[in-house]
């Protein structure tokens, strides 16, 4: 038996399929994973997200620490409530994990995977020695992420109004606390949204007052699929400890100035820029009958081969998409092997939908 | 509890089988497999006129979360296929007894004897 989040009650009596999921036991679905997936791009629904770490991070050296620790500068985080999105690495450029830093008034919360969460601790201890620095782990809170076009509007109407006014005022990639809830304007979807993390405790009943007002759960599934065509990385699958943000199309969540700013990897990565780096994520469209999965071969005429980190149907665009790691002189066209057979497909840039419309 | 129709047969690979008036025997999916997949995006039918022998892959369905063998539950040429699900796969999850996948000209059919039954099925499968 897995890790089960404080909603584990209500995702059986809400008919949910349960998965795996590093160690948690999660719905997968309520019933059609594509219905979920059109549900948030047409209007909301509701993820319990509770599985991923909360981390707070306070102590004089908290900025100077993390300034050290992560490829993104939280140097850049300018007033409370600001975000952003970094990849913690390793000395070799090697991605430990990706996550979300806010700027809060006692210091910094982070909110890492599921998966990652002990050797994610276990590397920042490491590198802690010495440093007025505390970390706080958060088990005790729950966290929900409600997405959609419509999702701020409908959750405002269900909330207090202290509450209410921050849903309506908070800027995108913003997270502020109001009470013993923090309300971020973020997400995993490609569209607006919020994620709330509240204590564990408050979740069912804020659960089933969403659920009542008409705002359905929505599975991992949908998750996946939502995330891949928002051509979002999932941790384990396109981005690990072997793979540099550099191929990972994450080179805008490196901060390279200031130079003398020396984080963790930074060496490395510089080295990689220097020999060239070698390959690139792309996205990958298949306009046959078919459905690109992970690990199919990629091949790209006169130039090489590569392999598609995660592939699924589109539900937005009724075709498959891939995202792939290729080598960089790839152009606009490549083939995938899928079960002997060489399929051709469209090399595009891996954002395949945002807001409900189509970028492809 | 998942729909099992008592006049079909049923291999342990969760296909179905359907002896027809002229002798053919028509191939789908149980109501159990749609389920176990989810939502159905692909279906990749073999060839008319291919001779499969029985439990040999025939053709794949694909989910959005994976990708399933389908297997031939008895030996034989196959005579049909269900074009119409290239455009409406998801027919598989709403109607798994009506949409039928590809239709065999058994070469002996007696092996539909080795099948199923609705309550070995319904055993089968834990229900």
């Amino acid at each position: 038996m897995g890790q089960r989040t404080p909603l584990f009650d209500l995702h059986l009596a809400l008919g949910a399929k349960l998965v795996d999921f590093g160690g948690w036991d999660m719905p997968l679905h309520y019933g059609s994973q594509v219905e979920e997936h059109h549900q948030v791009r047409r209007d909301c629904g509701i993820f319990d997200v509770s599985h991923m770490n909360v981390i707070d991070i306070s102590g004089s050296q908290a900025k100077a620490w993390l300034q050290h620790l992560l490829a993104n500068d939280v140097g850049r985080l300018q007033s409370t409530g600001r975000a952003l999105y970094s990849a913690m690495l390793n000395t070799d450029g090697g991605i430990i994990d990706d996550m979300i830093v806010y700027l809060t008034d006692s210091g910094y919360r982070l909110v890492v995977n599921a998966a990652t969460g002990a050797t994610d601790l276990a590397w920042m201890q490491a590198h802690l020695a010495g440093l007025d620095v505390q970390l706080h782990e958060r088990p005790e809170l729950a966290m929900l992420a409600i997405q959609g076009p419509h999702a701020r509007q409908k959750i405002a109407e269900l909330v207090t109004s202290a509450r209410a006014a921050l849903i309506q005022t908070l800027k995108p990639f913003e997270g502020q606390s109001e009470g013993d809830w923090f309300i971020a304007r973020t997400g995993y979807t490609g569209e607006d949204g919020l994620e709330i993390i509240l204590p564990a405790e408050q979740a069912p009943s804020f659960f089933n007052d969403m659920v009542g007002a008409g705002i359905p759960p929505i599975g991992l599934g949908a998750r996946d699929t939502l995330r891949l065509e928002a051509g979002m990385n999932l941790y384990g699958q396109d981005i690990d400890r072997h793979v540099s943000p550099l191929v990972a199309n994450m080179a805008w969540t490196i901060a390279w100035e200031p130079a003398d700013r020396d984080f963790i990897g930074r060496a490395a990565l510089e080295d990689e820029r220097a020999a060239g780096i070698g390959s690139k994520l792309v996205g990958l469209v298949l306009e046959e009958r078919g459905v690109l999965r992970a690990r199919q071969v990629v091949r790209i005429a006169e130039v090489g081969e590569g392999e598609i980190t995660s592939g699924s149907f589109s539900p937005t665009l009724s075709k498959s998409i891939a995202l792939a790691r290729v080598p960089m002189a790839t152009a606009d066209r490549a083939e995938v092997e899928i079960r002997g057979k060489w399929y051709p497909v469209r090399v595009v840039q891996p954002t395949f939908v945002r807001h409900g419309k189509a970028l492809i | 509890m998942s729909n099992i129709p008592a006049e079909l047969r049923f291999a342990e690979s969760h296909e179905w089988a359907r002896l027809e008036s002229d002798g053919t025997i028509t191939v789908g999916i149980s109501d159990h497999a749609q389920e176990a997949l989810g939502d159905v995006v692909f279906v990749e039918l073999p060839e008319i006129g291919k001779v499969f022998a029985a439990a040999d892959a025939a053709g794949v369905v694909e989910s959005v979360k994976a990708a399933s063998d389908i297997y031939s539950p008895v030996g034989g040429e196959v005579i049909a296929v269900n074009e119409a699900l290239g455009d409406a796969p998801e027919s598989l999850n709403d109607n798994p007894y009506e949409a039928w996948i590809f239709k065999v000209k058994p070469s002996n059919t007696a092996e539909l004897d080795k099948l199923l039954d609705a309550a070995g099925y319904k055993a089968a499968i834990g229900e």
